[in-house]
């Protein structure tokens, strides 16, 4: 959930090719107790000698509030990013008032003790710089890319915010971004093709309780009810220096910016102090849950899912792996047999989305409408055979040498290409804050490499084998209402 | 700005002086004045990429720009040769040339092409606009030398097999199949073909029809890229952490040998303008959202009025503060976002402003819409042209921070002609952009009484609401028709 549409969404000339993105990783926090099974047995390859070191130098302290603030210097443009991780998302939400971290989200922009309503966008677009927000299950970032000279201005809306935003809450602050939300929601779930998909699998995925099962975008109803109440319990809870942390990275002074840093953020109030991790016992599906859906869709679709080890965990490198053996690129497995050979679907995509308690791994198949005796029900049945056929040959024998090296050298190569950019989402001071938050350590970039680097062939099929069951899982079909078949939809 | 400035400190200065009187220094320090906001300090220099040009031996420009950060290369072959000069029935011809040119070339097909790049932890990928087509290689510096002939053959020697051509074709009439399910891609083939029209290149979109799709052959496909892709239409853009020294040697032996004669081809037309508002309703049937887009045949890139035309598009749609968005979303709640776009193109593109908007505020929406479409031709302040003038100056850099970027703002440079001063002088012709510019280009290219608006919605909900309000005759326009 974004607060904003990025700029060049509304611009891009149409893609025909529809592709799921892939979820960002969000933070990890250990789990407290895990189901009794033992992990396969990672085996060691040969260590490989790469040239190139992937260090992201950085200066850290800890202000008296007990804000933690990471720096570090690019000088490629003159830019900054402002990068501010609050250690809350969805997650910790409350039954009836799903939605709400989101919520939050867009309520941070409005403007707070010493910025007006509509100001902080106003002043940050008067120097030049971009800003905004999201959040997941585990957390909720910000960024503000601003040009070098800007770095005060940004600052001061920062720590503004994050000192006195409710001097400047009301209701009508909160009723005023219900609407944009619930417009969100309308925009990027119901009115989207197969946008209800993922709120289904997520209730099919997680029991009663668990701080997965809702959608971080909220429950309709859960949005009406959100009260101001709720947002200033919501703030002096989580919105506390200790239970954040800030990045500022790009073409900085770190001795200047320690001392704006000091400056602004000198008088936000300590409160309560870091909330404790979240402790939840890791869900498990104890068999295979099916279900069907309708959407005003023409293409039938199938989605499997299991639950996986959360980020960082044993397995989550390897199910990243696997997920590239099936569905990352042409030669890949899934995509090879249903979409290059056989041509029964249009698009394949394979995902492992880590996060703090649980994650998932997903595979997604959009049929292509073929023979019009065939139903969508049928073409969704042979799909699903021909997956578990895949799946099932992964889990017998490793892949050969050429498959594993060739999705580990993507990987490796996609790390890289992480390091070219300081700002906005996914940018090094997004990352930073990212790792920082998963492990303590901002520069983690070379630790997490290494996870893929270890591997071994066999211990992708371990994993499949191991993550994959095919009696343990999550179905769910979307299939054209009567009304969207192909040729009768008018 | 000055004198707004002034009266805020004032004000400030009157509510902090007396406290300043009692309290000591210590204190002071350890509160910062929050009673005004920082001004930003003197603009940092920006170091303006050196663009080194060199020229193979059959005449291909080269540019190359160095950027020693991270260990990876981008390199782009730039073809003016886009879809804007699809022949009549041909349309998509450009489209799917481009997207054939990696399904086979030299001696591999398609898979072995997609295993060689994979394996390389490269990207190659190949697209095609209105204006031009690219092949761009993405590729760690380490793994150039044996991703470069892969990318030469894909640019150069590309088979066009049979097999896959029939793949791909079936993959593209899918997802128009697909267009027609999301609200929000149908309207981008709705509200260009209710523009321009059936006839003109740009009132349909890139990939054609699945009519002319399905009639273009292979022969077709190679014939097009023997024709169109000859290195006098071209560029090769290098960035990233290579010399130029390097690079040129490489691309030399890679590109250095092909040839091909240039074909002149006819300029596009510029389209017939509209002369009287119309509305168009698409039907989606449940749809909790109206996708709506309202305007005209806007400008072509080469306007002398693109810098007065960025500066009131920015108040207009082009920014988080923008009118529409303002209005549309902070104000009324209507939408989750609301802009407007000028699309320039060789001839003159669509000017449009859109929104998906609740579907029970729909009529409420649009009567929105068309009041900022009227209030933006009236003066405009002198803060707000300022804001948007400092956005869109202070922002450029962006496009300079990594290979991907830097080659695209070159790209656009080959593809525009655009002088070789382009970005150094881009700032102040931005800050050379006075209030009258922007008034008469607002009265000039936002003429709402002749817009078209294009709303794709549920009809049944939204249609008398839509039609109480007037805008001009009501015409139901069926997908096929807007898809064919």
């Amino acid at each position: 959930m974004i607060r904003r549409l990025l700029l060049a969404t509304l611009l891009i000339p149409l893609n025909l090719v529809a592709a799921d993105a892939q979820p960002a990783k969000a933070e990890q926090r250990p789990a407290t107790s895990g189901p009794a099974i033992t992990q396969p047995a990672r085996r060691q390859s040969p260590p490989v000698t790469r040239p190139t070191s992937l260090a992201v130098p950085f200066t850290q302290f800890t202000l008296p509030n007990g804000l933690h603030v990471i720096l570090h210097e690019d000088h490629t443009v003159p830019l900054v990013t402002v990068n501010v991780w609050y250690h809350v998302g969805s997650a910790r939400e409350k039954p009836g008032r799903t939605g709400l971290a989101h919520l939050f989200e867009h309520l941070m922009f409005e403007g707070s003790g010493h910025v007006k309503e509509g100001e902080f966008d106003t002043l940050l677009e008067s120097a030049g710089a971009t800003n905004n927000g999201s959040t997941q299950n585990d957390r909720t970032n910000y960024y503000i890319d601003a040009p070098a000279n800007a770095v005060d201005l940004a600052l001061f809306l920062e720590s503004d915010r994050m000192g006195y935003l409710l001097d400047a809450m009301s209701p009508e602050r909160v009723n005023g971004q219900r609407d944009v939300v619930k417009n969100e929601r309308r925009q990027s779930y119901e009115n989207a093709p197969y946008g209800m998909a993922s709120i289904e699998i997520d209730k099919m995925m997680f029991p009663e309780g668990h701080p997965y099962r809702w959608p971080t975008i909220g429950y309709m109803e859960d949005l009406t009810a959100a009260s101001y109440e709720d947002v200033v319990e919501f703030f002096r809870k989580y919105y506390q220096p200790a239970n954040a942390s800030l990045v500022i990275a790009g073409d900085i002074d770190p001795a200047k910016t320690r001392a704006l840093v000091e400056k602004w953020f000198a008088d936000v109030k300590p409160g309560s102090g870091p909330v404790p991790p979240i402790d939840y016992p890791r869900a498990m599906l104890a068999s295979v849950t099916r279900k069907t859906i309708e959407d005003r869709v023409q293409l039938p679709r199938l989605y499997i899912s299991w639950i996986t080890p959360p980020l960082f965990k044993p397995g989550d490198a390897e199910l990243d792996v696997v997920s590239q053996i099936l569905a990352g690129g042409k030669n890949s497995r899934l995509y090879k047999r249903l979409v290059y050979d056989l041509q029964i679907a249009q698009d394949v995509t394979a995902f492992q989305a880590s996060a703090a308690l649980d994650s998932q791994f997903q595979i997604v198949v959009t049929a292509r409408p073929g023979d019009p005796k065939s139903t969508p029900t049928a073409l969704i049945e042979r799909i699903k055979g021909i997956v578990d056929e895949e799946i099932a040959k992964l889990q017998q024998a490793p892949p050969t040498a050429r498959e594993f090296q060739r999705a580990i050298n993507q990987i490796e190569a996609s790390f890289y290409n992480r390091m070219e950019s300081v700002g906005g989402f996914g940018g090094k001071g997004d990352q930073l804050n990212a790792y920082y938050t998963a492990t303590g350590n901002p520069d983690y970039f070379n630790e997490d490499l290494s996870r893929y680097r270890a591997l071994s062939a066999g211990d992708i099929q371990a994993a499949a084998a191991f993550w994959l069951p095919a009696n343990r899982r999550v179905e769910l079909t979307v299939e054209p209402m009567k009304a969207a078949e192909p040729g009768k939809h008018e | 700005m000055k004198i707004l400035r002034l009266r805020v400190f004032v004000r400030a200065l009157l509510a902090v002086a007396p406290f300043l009187l009692l309290v000591s220094l210590a204190l002071h320090a350890q509160a910062p004045d929050r009673s005004v906001a920082p001004k930003p300090g003197a603009l940092p220099a920006l170091k303006l990429p050196a663009i080194q040009k060199r020229t193979l031996s059959n005449g291909l420009p080269v540019w190359i720009v160095e950027l020693h950060k991270v260990p990876v290369v981008q390199v782009s072959l730039v073809v003016k040769a886009g879809s804007g000069a699809d022949a009549p029935g041909k349309y998509g011809i450009a489209s799917l040339t481009a997207d054939m040119l990696d399904e086979g070339a030299g001696s591999r097909d398609a898979l072995q092409i997609a295993d060689a790049v994979d394996y390389l932890g490269a990207t190659l990928s190949t697209d095609s606009t209105s204006d031009a087509s690219s092949i761009e290689l993405h590729v760690p510096v380490t793994r150039l030398t044996e991703a470069l002939p892969i990318m030469a053959d894909v640019a150069l020697r590309p088979t066009f097999p049979d097999d896959e051509l029939k793949r791909v074709r079936a993959d593209l009439l899918t997802s128009f199949i697909e267009a027609e399910d999301d609200p929000e891609t149908l309207i981008q083939f709705a509200f260009p073909r209710l523009v321009y029209g059936p006839r003109h290149r740009y009132g349909t979109l890139s990939g054609g029809t699945a009519a002319t799709v399905k009639g273009l052959t292979a022969a077709d496909l190679r014939q097009f890229h023997s024709q169109r892709y000859v290195p006098s239409n071209s560029v090769l853009i290098v960035t990233g952490d290579i010399s130029a020294a390097d690079a040129a040697a490489r691309l030399e032996s890679a590109f250095g040998a092909w040839k091909g004669a240039p074909m002149p081809t006819a300029a596009i037309p510029t389209a017939a303008q509209l002369t009287s508002r119309q509305v168009y309703l698409v039907d989606k049937p449940g749809a909790a959202q109206s996708q709506i887009r309202i305007g005209w045949i806007g400008v072509p890139r080469s306007t002398p009025d693109y810098f007065a035309l960025r500066v009131l598009n920015t108040i207009l749609g082009g920014s988080f503060t923008s009118r529409l968005n303002q209005n549309l979303r902070e104000e009324h709640g209507y939408a989750y976002g609301a802009g407007s776009t000028f699309d320039m193109r060789a001839s003159a593109g669509p000017f449009y402003a859109s929104a998906g908007v609740q579907t029970d505020k729909t009529s409420e929406a649009l009567k929105e819409f068309f009041n900022e479409l009227d209030a933006i031709r009236k003066p405009i302040s002198p803060e707000e042209i300022e804001k948007a003038k400092n956005y869109l100056a202070l922002l450029m850099p962006r496009n300079f921070e990594t290979t991907e970027r830097l080659a695209g703002s070159l790209a656009q440079m080959f593809i525009y002609s655009l002088p070789d001063d382009y970005f150094a002088t881009y700032t102040q012709r931005v800050r050379a952009v006075t209030p009258a510019d922007v008034q008469r280009v607002a009265e000039r290219y936002i003429q709402p009484d002749k817009f078209a608006v294009v709303i794709v919605g549920d009809r049944k909900v939204i249609e008398p609401g839509i039609s109480a309000l007037n805008l001009g005759s009501l015409k139901i326009v069926e997908t096929s028709e807007v898809m064919k």
